[in-house]
């Protein structure tokens, strides 16, 4: 064993108070940091999982029609002209196949599914309700949104005579699956469709206005035929949705939308969140550190003489500033050890005791191997920076003066 | 080897930047190998001071200092080091035993120190060194579980541990009984006619310093007297 790894451990072991006390401190701030941004992380997660369980990471749409006068004025000419703007009008993307194939080798992008989208009417017997028509391919649609997982009753499978409805919207018109509605464009006539299945998205509002039918079957409801109204993306990396949208609309001119710009305040939230996080993870860091330093400074004091003593039977300055340093790394090391065992454990406790009512957890609190990596790393280092301080200190220690006063 | 372990010339040695005293005030001293020597005077006339200067914990603010034939005003503070570990053992008036490390772990320190790594091979030479000062079988207690002229025993083995040509002691029976101090006083005089090392001893005790072959009277920094006994006096008796 290197001198100055057995001089470290025998010193640690001598002090054992201290040492269990300073460990026990390290694990304590650690714990604390490990827990904390797991907890943060998980509803985080949770949060966003939430809202993106119904939104899009991006959404591509044609642009909105802007009229424009026919006759430009000239210089010196004045025109008297006002320019009507008029009321958006369902309208499909040009050439959106191409789109849809262009928008899918794009790197960000994994999944694509076009939309043909636009409000209508759902009736039953004296029930009329005001919803949200969207004609999709089911597989593509179920690869956007967990739909297929969120059946309450029945199954997702929209076709040209079925449908597919929220929990709310079924409850308001009083349906089932196996039951039939009417659905139509406002002030259309409509079909009859089979109520295939029923979901439960987690929001009211989607439950209540969402019907889903074929591609197909929207076309014809929304006089559509052969185009869509938009396309869905869903994209690798979930806080990159804004630059992938600025890239889709780059390449093909047209509007595209991401869920950061939607829910910009969510979006502040969440970073905020973030960096409170770190604040409070910085404070805990600086107390650890404290206390390493503290501990170790009144150790060089107490050991004085013998730190003389080694440096007169021939230990160098050298040695006796990487036992000191030694002493906070084991320390540093251990404490995160302990306490991202500790934080681990009570993020498991609290997810154990945040429940929801169907026993599922409130939100998911995982500790990754990252974060386990990082906060080691960092009680780690910061032993380390700790222990210099008093280790030079330490180091520069006259022997005869050490000896003399001992 | 003809060369002196000590030699001195003119040595001096001064504290303090405003008000200057000088401690050491022109030493000339020689030490041969296997040397048996005490070093007497009044309190607060030098003696810690010139073997902190002899041990290499400190620098004599001017003058000549070599040991083991090594001249020392070159050496940077690593050569210091290397020096002293190779050349000097040390004994104190109170042991300077590391509280935290057994007594066979405290007399391995210097070969720990010198090889910079611990070697299970240190542990037998070691326990051997414990024999010889009387503490067989001690090897694993604590310095705490000792008495203290146990504790000064495994000082003297922990000096020895790297077979230095000369060992200095400041007062190493100060704080001990006579007949604790007679038998610690033994063990020095064994190693010295054993093995050839060197002893400079500081002693307050006129009777133990009558016991050495030589005897230098140091007064307010200078020395006043060094006598040779040809003839080695009293007996080691038990
Ligand atoms: N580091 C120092 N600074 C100032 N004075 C010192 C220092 N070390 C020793 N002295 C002084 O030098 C004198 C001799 O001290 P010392 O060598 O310890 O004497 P002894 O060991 O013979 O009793 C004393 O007056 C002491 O106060
Ligand atoms: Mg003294």
């Amino acid at each position: 064993m290197p001198i100055s790894w057995f001089l470290a451990l025998r010193f640690l072991r001598e002090g054992r108070m201290q040492s269990v006390l300073i460990v026990a401190g390290v694990s304590v701030g650690v714990a604390v940091m490990v827990f904390l941004s797991a907890l943060i992380d998980g509803l985080q997660t949770s949060l966003v999982a939430q809202t993106l369980g119904t939104q899009a990471h991006v959404v591509v749409r044609p642009p909105d029609e802007v009229a424009r006068p026919l006759r430009r004025p000239e210089a010196g000419v004045a025109v008297a002209a006002r320019v009507e703007q008029t009321a958006q009008r369902a309208r499909s993307i040009v050439g959106w196949q191409q789109v849809v194939t262009a928008l899918a080798a794009m790197p960000g992008v994994t999944e694509v599914s076009p939309v043909v989208t636009g409000p209508a009417v759902a009736l039953r017997g004296n029930a009329t309700r005001a919803v949200v028509l969207y004609g999709v391919d089911p597989e593509r649609f179920g690869r956007i949104y967990p739909v297929r997982q969120r059946m309450v009753a029945g199954r997702f499978d929209p076709t040209s005579t079925s449908c597919v409805i929220g929990r709310e919207l079924a409850v308001d018109l009083g349906v089932a699956v196996g039951d039939r509605v009417r659905l139509a464009a406002v002030g259309g006539v409509g079909d009859v469709y089979l109520v295939a299945g029923v979901f439960d998205l987690g929001n009211r509002e989607v439950n209540r206005r969402w019907v889903v039918v074929s591609t197909r079957a929207a076309q014809t409801m929304l006089d559509l035929v052969g185009g869509v109204s938009s396309v869905d993306l869903r994209v690798r990396d979930l806080f990159a949705a804004d630059a992938v949208a600025a890239d889709v609309t780059a390449r093909t001119g047209l509007v595209a939308d991401s869920w950061m710009k939607t829910n910009a305040q969510l979006l502040v939230a969440l970073r905020s969140q973030a960096s409170s996080s770190q604040m409070i993870q910085f404070f805990v860091i600086l107390a650890v550190a404290m206390g390493i330093a503290s501990v170790l400074v009144v150790s060089v004091v107490q050991k004085g003489k013998e730190i003389g003593i080694l440096r007169a039977m021939g230990t160098a300055r050298s040695t006796v500033l990487r036992v000191f340093l030694l002493q906070g790394a084991l320390v540093g090391l251990v404490g995160s050890v302990l306490g991202t065992a500790l934080g681990a454990g009570l993020g498991a406790a609290f997810a154990a005791s945040a429940r929801n009512a169907d026993g599922s957890p409130t939100f998911p609190i995982t500790v990754s191997l990252a974060l386990v990596a990082r906060s080691a790393g960092v009680a780690f280092l910061t032993g380390v920076l700790a222990a210099a301080l008093p280790a030079r200190r330490a180091a520069r220690l006259d022997p005869a003066v050490a000896i003399r006063n001992g | 080897m003809a060369e002196p372990v000590v030699l001195l010339e003119g040595v001096r040695k001064s504290y303090g930047d405003k008000v200057v005293t000088e401690v050491l005030k022109g030493v000339d001293l020689r030490v041969d190998r296997g040397e048996f020597a005490a070093l007497v005077g009044p309190s607060g006339s030098g003696k810690s001071t010139l073997l902190n200067l002899l041990g290499l914990l400190d620098r004599p603010t001017s003058g000549r200092l070599a040991i083991a034939g090594e001249e020392t005003a070159g050496l940077d503070d690593a050569g210091l080091t290397r020096l002293r570990g190779h050349a000097i053992g040390f004994v104190f008036q109170f042991h300077h035993l590391l509280p935290g490390l057994s007594a066979a772990e405290n007399v391995m320190m210097p070969m720990i120190a010198r090889e910079g790594r611990t070697a299970k091979a240190m542990v037998p030479r070691a326990v051997a060194l414990l024999d010889r000062v009387g503490l067989a079988g001690r090897a694993d207690a604590l310095p705490s579980a000792l008495s203290g002229g146990q504790q000064q025993r495994v000082a003297i083995a922990r000096a020895l541990a790297l077979g230095p040509p000369l060992v200095l002691a400041d007062e190493p029976t100060g704080n001990l009984d006579t007949r604790t101090a007679d038998q610690i006083f033994d063990v020095l005089r064994e190693f010295n006619r054993e093995l050839g090392v060197a002893f400079l001893i500081v002693t307050h005790d006129p009777r133990l310093a009558a016991r050495c072959d030589r005897t230098i009277d140091l007064v307010d920094g200078a020395i006043v007297s060094d006598r040779r006994r040809t003839a080695e006096g009293a007996a080691p008796h038990r």
